[in-house]
């Protein structure tokens, strides 16, 4: 790397990290204006985050979701594209992913643990498809089509898991995934799995993709200079159909993990907004793959910090949400923090 | 009389010194041409003078009296008008509105278009500027727009008129037609100062010379005591050739044909009709043309970046109008395209990653799809070495890079591929001499190895310098072919007029 891109790569990490201590600011303000003690309040957040072994546990297994859906946004974005649908993508993973776990209830784990994420990716990857083929075909804009096929993806698994796959009782929800399925625990009684090592493979995959492949070169000479990727002779309309699938894909692996990992079942309204979150998860790890790892490992250790915070110094689990808001305010608005830096520096 | 001096004027933007210490005087009624390279610093000190960029250090006399310019309206209560590259007209409006906007005649809350046109016609009768008055902007021609543009700073009491690049954008006859409003204008014993990097119209109009070079002044010269060659040397601080040489040499088999290429747009009136063109090995066959007549259509209709209606493209005997513009390439076809910083290049990635747009799925920079980064950074150090395009390495952000070094590393790619057929598109323009030197010198080059070339481009000079046969494109149309066109002639065919020495193809019509 020439040292003017190591520059910037450093001013970029700096910006980043600016941006978090300025939202815990305004955060700990918040805090203090409503008659908390910070402190205590700061201390329980990293305690919370770090402070024994369960609770780094618990700072990587909320960072599990994360990862996935802001591969997914950062993917579809180096292509150009805004893909809002994570959300969608992600409820028809887990839900084909409960599906074919509870419908192979004999097959050994080599097998069906496999499958099971196969067929999540492949639903998400499907559902992602869409908007990128409607884009292609038509021209319409992946933010309208994504964002209305959420609310038909949402519904449309609830559908059919009460048509077909519902348990007796009073939850919407399938039964409980076989033994084989489930994904095993990688520190015993932490409920972190090797979901890790997925999320963190589908990392290095997509940093490879970036950098070493054509089919990586193509996607993204496409978001950076549509008209150049013509002339090079690099059917547009096949990346945009590419970019959304895998980024439907990673979605769905969002969805599938948390099923095998996590929850053991399909749940309706299960996610917690995972899809969209991801999207700040892209945007403060700078649509890079690694950038998203280290994004989504903050945005676990703020949610887990944040849960110990609520429990233990009875702090509303909002203010935890309104800095997590904050950080992306200030990334997204970096102009904001090299204003506030250059008058630090006179 | 000296009407204005620049003493000592140095304007820095980073690290970057656009102006070192550069003093300039010009006497009242004087052509003074400004003449340098891109980046030598004519537009930087041309905006301090208008007040659009105030300096670091140095100090503007106007009429013996030191002034403050802090602004384009104090500059222009000094007399001090100047006429942009890009107009700044309002289409939708009448010549006479644009003319009198800002200072509108009223009556009463209306405004008074009876006496805005008179004031128009009176003004225009004083220079003798020929203007409609009720004509809207958006019907004029180029040379019509540049003119109302003169009228309207005259109108605003410019004694010094300042123009920037002002035949950039002009036939051959409108040039003329500016230079001899320039001497209306001069002759009135108004002052001209005139921006450009053409030895040619500056040898045509100026009275004298500044030659900038780099941000610093070279010297001033009068027009009598010098010539294009010593012009050129001081621009560019080397010896030049500014005609390459072009061996003679037979033609061989015809390898590109166009035959009755048509193409619409829906959003554009503009056409493609009934294109027919045949190039030969070691051939280059030049478009001539006004800008907008055609060419970025035909350009998009060869490589398959636009669909055409009807005709056929043939290349080698094979017809390639239904392939996809990444078959035509892999068939020997590369581009050089008009817009180099939308189409030939992708500016916010690195050098390396700029050479292989287009080849990224060719052998040996990519096996089964994994790209040969080793493999692709030898071929990058050669091209870069070859082509002479200077930058700190392959991983250098090429939309950093000046102009002249994007266009090499867009000609190095494109020449490195072995093709067949050559389509380069305004390959020289916005790029200083010394490269525009070394890219004719690439073409032809190619011409003597037996490629095919079809050359389009907007500069006579270039197109009659390097081209073995020329077509004249007019209106979407090819209205004339051949070889031996005087400049003259040319410059009618183009403009949709019939020169009596040219004979148009009525094949075409």
């Amino acid at each position: 790397m020439t040292p003017p891109a190591k520059t910037a790569r450093v001013t970029e990490i700096l910006h980043a990290l600016g941006a978090v201590v300025l939202a815990l600011g305004i955060g700990a303000v918040l805090m203090a204006a409503s008659g908390y003690n910070v402190v205590t309040a700061y201390g329980y957040l990293l305690t919370g985050a770090f402070g024994n072994f369960y609770n780094i546990s618990q700072t990587l297994l909320k960072m599990i979701p994360l990862i996935f859906t802001g591969l997914s946004v950062a993917i579809a974005f180096r292509s150009g594209l805004f893909n809002i649908g994570a959300e969608g993508q992600l409820y028809w993973g887990a839900f084909a992913t409960a599906v074919v776990a509870i419908r192979f209830p004999h097959t050994g784990p080599a097998v069906l643990v496999p499958l099971s994420l196969i067929a999540g990716a492949a639903a998400g990857g499907a559902w992602g498809m869409i908007p990128g083929y409607l884009k292609a075909k038509t021209g319409a804009h992946e933010v309208v089509t994504t964002i209305m096929l959420n609310t038909i993806g949402i519904l449309a698994t609830g559908f059919l898991l009460r048509v077909c796959f519902k348990e007796a009782g009073p939850v919407d929800q399938t039964p409980l995934i076989p033994e084989s399925a489930r994904l095993g625990e990688l520190i015993p009684y932490t409920r972190l799995t090797w979901a890790l090592f997925v999320g963190i493979g589908a990392v290095l995959l997509t940093d490879l993709m970036f950098k070493r492949t054509a089919l990586g070169y193509e996607l993204q000479a496409v978001g950076d200079n549509l008209s150049a990727a013509q002339y090079a002779g690099i059917d547009a309309d096949r990346m945009l159909v590419v970019s959304m699938t895998l980024s439907g894909l990673t979605a769905g692996l969002a969805g599938s993990t948390l099923v095998l990992g996590v929850l053991h079942r399909f749940i309706t309204n299960f996610s917690p907004g995972y899809g969209f979150v991801g999207i700040a998860v892209a945007v403060l790890g700078r649509n890079t793959p690694w950038g998203v790892l280290s994004a989504a490992f903050l945005f676990g250790a703020l949610d887990a910090g944040g849960i110990s915070m609520q429990l233990f110094a009875r702090i509303p689990m909002d203010l935890m949400t309104m800095v997590q808001g904050l950080v992306i305010l200030f990334v997204a608005a970096p102009f904001l923090i090299r204003r506030i830096y250059r008058h630090g520096k006179r | 009389m000296k009407i204005l001096e620049l003493k000592h004027i140095t304007k820095r933007f980073g690290g970057l010194t656009a102006n070192d210490g550069i003093d300039l005087d010009i006497e009242k009624g004087e052509v003074h041409c400004l003449l340098g390279e891109n980046g030598a610093g004519k537009t930087t000190l041309m905006k301090i003078l208008f007040g659009m960029v105030a300096a670091d250090t140095g100090q503007i006399v106007h009429d013996g009296r030191p002034v403050s310019l802090h602004n384009p309206h104090a500059a222009l209560r000094r007399g001090i008008g100047m006429i942009h590259q890009h107009f700044m007209l309002v289409d939708r409006l009448s010549v006479a509105d644009n003319l009198v906007a800002g200072c509108e005649p009223r009556r009463g809350f209306l405004l008074d278009s009876k006496k805005s046109e008179s004031q128009v016609l009176s003004a225009a009768e004083t220079y003798g500027l020929r203007v409609n008055p009720k004509e809207k902007v958006e019907n004029l021609s180029v040379g019509e727009q540049q003119r109302l543009e003169i009228l309207k700073a005259l109108y605003r009491g410019a004694d010094i008129l300042i123009l920037d690049e002002p035949t950039s954008v002009l036939t051959p006859q409108e040039v003329r037609d500016l230079f001899s409003i320039i001497r209306n204008l001069t002759a009135a014993g108004k002052t001209i100062l005139f921006i450009t990097h053409k030895l040619k119209e500056t040898m045509a109009i100026a009275d004298r010379i500044t030659v900038l070079r780099g941000g610093k002044k070279i010297a001033t010269v009068r027009k009598d005591d010098t010539d294009p060659g010593r012009l050129a040397k001081m621009m560019i601080g080397r010896e030049v050739f500014l005609r390459p040489a072009k061996p003679e040499k037979p033609p061989g088999a015809v390898v590109f044909e166009a035959k009755q290429v048509c193409a619409s747009h829906p959003l554009r009136h503009l056409r493609l009709k009934n294109i027919t063109l045949s190039i030969r090995a070691g051939e280059i066959l030049g478009i001539a043309g006004v800008e907008g007549n055609g060419q970025l259509e035909l350009e998009e209709a060869i490589m398959g970046l636009r669909p055409i209606d009807s005709g056929g493209i043939v290349l080698n005997g094979r017809p390639i109008q239904r392939l996809r513009t990444a078959e035509r390439r892999a068939a020997g076809m590369v581009h050089i395209p008009s817009d180099r910083v939308r189409r030939g290049m992708i500016g916010s990635q690195s050098v390396e990653n700029n050479l292989i747009l287009g080849v990224h799925r060719k052998k040996p920079y990519a096996k089964r799809g994994v790209l040969q980064r080793p493999e692709i950074e030898s071929y990058c150090r050669r091209v870069i070495e070859a082509f002479g395009i200077r930058c700190r390495g392959g991983r250098d952000t090429a939309g950093t890079l000046s102009g002249g070094n994007q266009q090499k590393l867009i000609l190095g790619r494109e020449l490195s591929q072995e093709p067949v057929f050559i389509l380069a598109a305004h390959p020289t323009r916005g790029v200083d001499i010394g490269a525009v030197e070394s890219i004719h010198r690439l073409l032809l080059e190619k011409r003597n190895e037996n490629k095919a070339i079809l050359l389009i481009s907007a500069e006579l000079d270039e197109l009659l310098s390097l081209s073995d046969r020329i077509a004249v494109l007019y209106e979407g149309e090819v209205v004339a072919e051949g070889d031996g066109f005087t400049e003259e002639a040319l410059g009618l065919l183009m403009t949709g007029q019939t020169p009596r020495e040219a004979t148009p193809r009525d094949a075409a019509r």
